[in-house]
């Protein structure tokens, strides 16, 4: 414990000071990063929009009170399909990303010098690309429609799914499948008697908190052409109705928190 | 023991009734969102060549032909994300000590948790759709967004774990006679302090990864770059830019484990 002598005192500091002094050092790049990333921003910036923002955003609040409810007949399909790209992705990604996880486990991995670094690769990859860039790309390659918004919530899907399916598959109980080995069990038989049956509520519940995350991305294909709600969004804002832009906010809103409820209801009755 | 008697596993779930009624349910709900999906096979097919173009263009990425543009929206998106990062981190931190319930008293709680769920609630995305309606296109109502989306995430996990942490230490401190500063200072920061660096990491990391798209929308970052590349076809600068965003991802997450022992 560093203790430094003031004058006749003892007294008691958290850190030794080389280690503070580390501690400042670093402080103080980090200060120096933001400030000139600062000035970058602050040269990229007209300000003068900015200082107007405020009156802006009053008179936008203004325009879109009273929502139109009308609007709604037109929006039933669009949330229909949202839930739709949700779900058929995030089952499309589940079914990918349960072999791939086996993949990837470190016990389970076939071989841990070819396959798994294939795997990862995958995972990666497909975490790393955000939903609405593999919705763009689908789009350029299938055309606009729900179809390209499925694909592209499986895609991005996949290794989010995968990842933590594949840490839950590291973590298993071994004994367990030993004791299924030990009983003549076959390869096959061992993966479904001995380790599925232990990772199968961390599946659940990835599964239903990823369909979760998705309906919240599934609302946002739209602006790409992907099909769902936010087709209507990305029009409505074009066309400056801003009385439909509040109805389909309050619509989003509301899905995302129904969703949400569900899902947590879900994983609580699973854990 | 006759042979009829087989063991057999038991089903996930055991209510049968409920059992039932979700399987069928969930069989009803493909079959009609399958039945609604209208899938245009006929332009699906016409897509094939260019996907192959496509996928074709990353072997290899085509670095040089735009590499001015696409250096310049990389620098961009990178400098967005700190500031949006260090911006959202520094006004979660108000945030979510008001949104931990054994700190703040009940209508501060509430009035923070309020703050959290709406800016959880909707995508960086939309959120950037109308900074940008409100601060003009480029970078900064990018930063807006990434901010609001990080005061969201941070302030949560914040709150969460300091709900979460040793209530013995904290009293401890507290019985010293330290003031609501210190107190803070020595007992709560240092429980919160390790979480909290890897999770700025983490945040840092879905920042960028969200820079990546907001040029979408107009509120700057590579995405913009990327989505012109699309827009004329020339996927192999598309491919490239793909390429060093899982680039920088990877370096991102290597570094934050790497941080994140380091300061344990």
């Amino acid at each position: 414990m560093p203790i430094k002598q003031q004058s006749d005192i003892k007294v008691w500091k958290r850190r030794s000071g080389k280690r503070q002094l580390g501690i400042w050092f670093g402080q103080f790049i980090g200060v120096a990063i933001f400030v000139y990333c600062w000035q970058l921003v602050s040269e990229n910036t007209i300000w003068m929009f900015v200082a107007d923002a405020p009156r802006q955003a009053v008179d936008m609040m203004e325009r879109m009170v009273p929502p139109k409810w009308s609007y709604m007949s037109n929006l039933w399909r669009p949330i229909w399909d949202t839930i739709t790209i949700a779900t058929l992705g995030t089952l499309m990604a589940v079914v990918f990303a349960f072999p791939i996880a086996f993949l990837a486990a470190r016990n389970t991995t076939p071989s841990s010098v070819f396959v798994r670094p294939v795997a990862l690769f995958i995972i990666v990859a497909s975490r790393s690309i955000n939903s609405l860039l593999w919705a763009l790309m689908l789009v350029t390659i299938l055309g606009p429609g729900v179809f390209a918004g499925v694909l592209a919530i499986g895609f991005r899907s996949i290794g989010f799914c995968a990842k933590l399916l594949y840490e839950a598959i590291e973590e298993i109980d071994e004994a367990q499948v030993e004791a299924v080995t030990a009983t003549g069990a076959s390869g096959a038989q061992i993966l479904n008697y001995g380790i599925v049956p232990q990772i199968l509520p961390a599946f659940a519940g990835i599964s239903v908190f990823r369909w979760d995350i998705n309906i919240r991305e599934s609302a946002i294909l739209g602006l790409v052409g992907a099909g769902g709600i936010g087709l209507q969004l990305s029009s409505s804002i074009d066309t400056v109705t801003w009385t439909q832009v509040s109805v389909i906010l309050l619509v989003i809103l509301v899905t995302v928190v129904v969703s949400e409820w569900v899902s947590a209801k879900v994983r609580h009755a699973i854990i | 023991m006759s042979a009829s008697r087989s063991w057999k596993r038991p089903p996930i779930i055991e209510r049968p009734l409920l059992r039932w009624g979700l399987t069928t349910g969930g069989v009803l709900f493909l079959v009609l969102s399958i039945g609604t999906m209208e899938v245009n096979w006929e332009r699906v097919a016409a897509g094939v060549p260019r996907a192959e173009r496509f996928i074709a263009s990353f072997f290899p990425p085509d670095f040089t032909s735009k590499s001015a543009d696409i250096w310049a929206g990389i620098i961009e998106s990178l400098w967005m994300t700190v500031v949006s990062t260090v911006i959202g981190i520094l006004l979660s931190i108000p945030v979510g000590l008001g949104a931990a319930r054994n700190l703040s008293p009940r209508y501060v709680y509430l009035f923070s948790r309020g703050i959290l769920a709406v800016s959880r609630t909707f995508p960086e995305i939309i959120v950037a759709l109308f900074a940008v309606k409100l601060f003009g296109f480029g970078p900064f109502a990018g930063i807006i967004a990434l901010s609001i989306g990080s005061i969201g995430f941070y302030g949560k996990l914040l709150a969460e774990d300091i709900e979460d942490m040793d209530p013995v230490q904290a009293e401890a401190v507290k019985a010293t006679g330290a003031s609501w500063f210190q107190w803070l200072n020595y007992s709560v920061q240092p429980q919160v302090m390790p979480r909290m660096i890897g999770l700025a990491m983490y945040r840092f990391d879905i920042n960028f990864r969200e820079s990546a798209v907001l040029g979408i929308v107009g509120a700057g970052g590579i995405g913009a770059t990327l989505i012109t590349s699309f827009d004329r076809y020339e996927f192999g600068s598309s491919a490239a830019i793909l390429l060093i965003i899982i680039g920088i991802v990877m370096v991102v997450e290597y570094s934050s484990g790497f941080i994140r022992k380091w300061v344990q």
